[in-house]
């Protein structure tokens, strides 16, 4: 117990001193950054070394946060953290339909692999080429296939075509874990399965799967984490409305105005990431008897 | 000595009942095992690794039969063999006069490793039960078997405990009761006391002999210990290595109980000191003799 308080306490001191660099680097550095090489006259010249200070580039933290209680666009409308939190949900729900895909296509691929070695070689290496082709290459092509699906008479909204695309990125972390995973039983404990003479199936209930938890949960963090960063920025590429990535790009075209504003999204796409390394967390304490022996929790 | 009673099981009941018939006929059906000319080879990359060669053995029903001989000699790998972890290089295993694969398959033997492999995330109950529940026991007949065992092994109070709450003897026992679980007539046990303390040592080499006559089991037990071999088995099987075999097999005579009184006998003695000349292969002065 004294060792999660001690992990939160850190926690809470790594946060405090990130906002205080900021705040700190804010006072003391210069407005107008430090630019080295700038030809006289002609703008967005030279190069950048220090960061701008200045309110429109760095706002203070608790202008940021004030701003969330601000009305969003002027008039009645309602306080920024409304749209925010809408939007959040909106793409949490989006990331989550991404994760269950991507978490099936990862547990069926891993588990075609961990039982037939050929699968393995057949698979591994596209399943690795496939995650150096950039998202915003591949995001417009399941937007356009997306679209014609469509067309041809089978609905198929906006917002599928973002999970699909998170889950392009989730299934990755979730394919290797779960090969890793199974792979993981000694080799006493897979004898005493045999000396059962017990089949596959029960030998991956009983045994390859429980062995399996230590490396699924890393797997699962990760893939929780790629699917919400993958939400997030199909959204953006595709041009779909109503989430958080959308909103964060439109705030921050405003920024010179408004420049508080666009962090609102910003801290709604953290929370979004907290919540979904949560939720990982919480289904690793409802596993904690899988995870005896296992060095650090 | 408050023996646990396993007498109201049918298994126990039979073996109560043929206890005046032990030994047993040597048509091949009746032996547990038959090994003929078993040898083992494990291609390794500096070579081949001569494992076994030549064995011959038999071990009848219901007799005990301890393996002896020092590291490395193969008596882990005869075991395997037995068990169908690992396939025979040349000659002929049969186990109850069928191959080993079959046995295995039929469910005829029980196994306990030289590491106890208990999973982990189960408790010693679940640990215990395991193999009952992948063959489908019926939960309430699994509950009476893991109490039943769990008291044999001393180990009633700590069903619930997880194996890492455990110290390696309790492990140990886990894995012994565990072995035990199906009552088969075929036990294989890879020095299962290695890791236990003397008292509990000799305590459970009073209960496995007794249950071994109860169930009319056959015992096959690997061991580094002489007074061990000694005091469980009808025959010592002596082995040596480079290649793994087969010197010498000693049967010890001393009859069917094995009370604790047998420990300080002189015949006990004589059969000792005959498996440690066995094992030295010149005979040992006797002053040596503890
Ligand atoms: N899988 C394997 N691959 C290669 N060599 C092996 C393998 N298993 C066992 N051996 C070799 O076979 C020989 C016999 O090993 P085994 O484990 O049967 O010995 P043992 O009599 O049980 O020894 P100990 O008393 O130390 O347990 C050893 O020389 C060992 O190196
Ligand atoms: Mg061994």
């Amino acid at each position: 117990m004294t060792k999660s308080r001690a992990a939160a306490l850190w926690g809470v001191v790594g946060v405090l001193a990130v906002l205080a660099v900021w705040e700190l680097y804010k006072f003391a550095g210069p407005a107008e950054g430090l630019t080295v090489g700038a030809v006289e006259g002609e703008n967005g010249s030279g190069f950048l070394l220090l960061p701008r200070t200045n309110d429109r580039a760095m706002p203070h933290i608790w202008d940021m946060v004030a701003r969330l209680f601000q009305s969003t666009s002027g008039g009645s409308t309602p306080p920024l953290f409304v749209p925010v939190i809408t939007a959040a949900l909106t793409t949490l729900g989006i990331a989550a339909v991404g994760l269950v895909i991507g978490v099936v296509v990862g547990f069926v691929l891993g588990l075609l692999m961990q039982r037939f070695r050929l699968a393995e070689w057949g698979l591994l290496p596209w399943i690795v080429v496939s995650q150096t082709v950039p998202l915003i290459a591949f995001a417009p092509l399941v937007a356009s296939i997306g679209s014609q699906i469509d067309r041809m008479g089978t609905p198929w909204p906006q917002w599928l075509s973002v999970a699909i695309i998170a889950s392009y990125l989730s299934f990755f972390p979730v394919a290797v874990g779960v090969l890793r995973g199974l792979d993981a039983p000694d080799r006493i404990h897979l004898d005493l399965m045999r000396t059962y003479a017990v089949g596959y199936w029960q030998t991956l209930l009983r045994l390859r799967l429980p062995a399996a938890v230590p490396h699924l949960l890393p797997a699962l963090r990760l893939g929780a984490a790629s699917a919400v960063v993958g939400a997030v920025v199909a959204e953006v590429s595709i041009g779909m409305r109503g989430g958080i990535g959308r909103m964060l790009i439109q705030l921050a075209g405003q920024g010179s105005s408004d420049p508080a504003a666009p962090w609102g999204p910003t801290f709604g796409s953290i929370a979004l990431g907290l919540v979904a390394a949560g939720t990982i967390a919480l289904v690793g304490i409802g596993l904690k008897n899988y995870r005896r022996g296992e060095a650090t929790a | 000595m408050s023996a646990p009673t396993t007498g109201s099981t049918p298994a126990a009941s039979t073996g109560l009942d043929s206890a005046g018939t032990d030994s047993t006929g040597a048509d091949s059906t009746s032996l547990a095992v038959r090994a003929a000319g078993v040898g083992k080879i494990f291609p390794t990359k500096t070579g081949d690794v001569v494992a076994l060669t030549g064995v011959e053995l038999t071990v009848a029903a219901g007799e005990f039969v301890s393996l002896i001989g020092p590291s490395g000699c193969g008596k882990s790998t005869l075991l395997r063999l037995i068990a169908d972890l690992d396939s025979t290089s040349s000659g002929e295993l049969q186990i109850f006069g069928k191959s080993a694969k079959q046995a295995r398959i039929d469910q005829d033997y029980g196994i306990a490793f030289q590491q106890a492999g208990l999973l982990p995330w189960r408790t010693v109950a679940g640990n215990i039960e395991l193999p009952l529940e992948l063959h489908g026991v019926a939960k309430e007949t699994r509950r009476a078997r893991v109490a039943e065992l769990a008291s044999l092994v001393g180990l009633s109070d700590f069903v619930d405990r997880y194996p890492d709450q455990l110290s390696g003897g309790m492990q140990q026992r886990v894995a012994i009761a565990r072995a035990l679980a199906e009552q088969p007539r075929l036990l294989l046990m890879d020095e299962p006391f290695g890791a236990l303390d003397e008292m509990t040592r000799e305590y459970l080499q009073g209960e496995l002999t007794r249950i071994a006559k109860d169930t009319g089991a056959a015992v096959v037990f690997v061991t580094h210990s002489i007074p061990e071999a000694v005091f469980l088995s009808d025959r010592v099987v002596v082995m040596s290595p480079r290649p793994g075999r087969i010197t010498e097999i000693l049967p010890t005579g001393l009859g069917d109980v094995r009370s604790e009184s047998l420990r300080e006998s002189p015949e006990y003695f004589e059969r000792v000191t005959a498996v440690r000349e066995a094992l030295h292969g010149s005979p040992v002065e006797r002053a040596n003799e503890r």
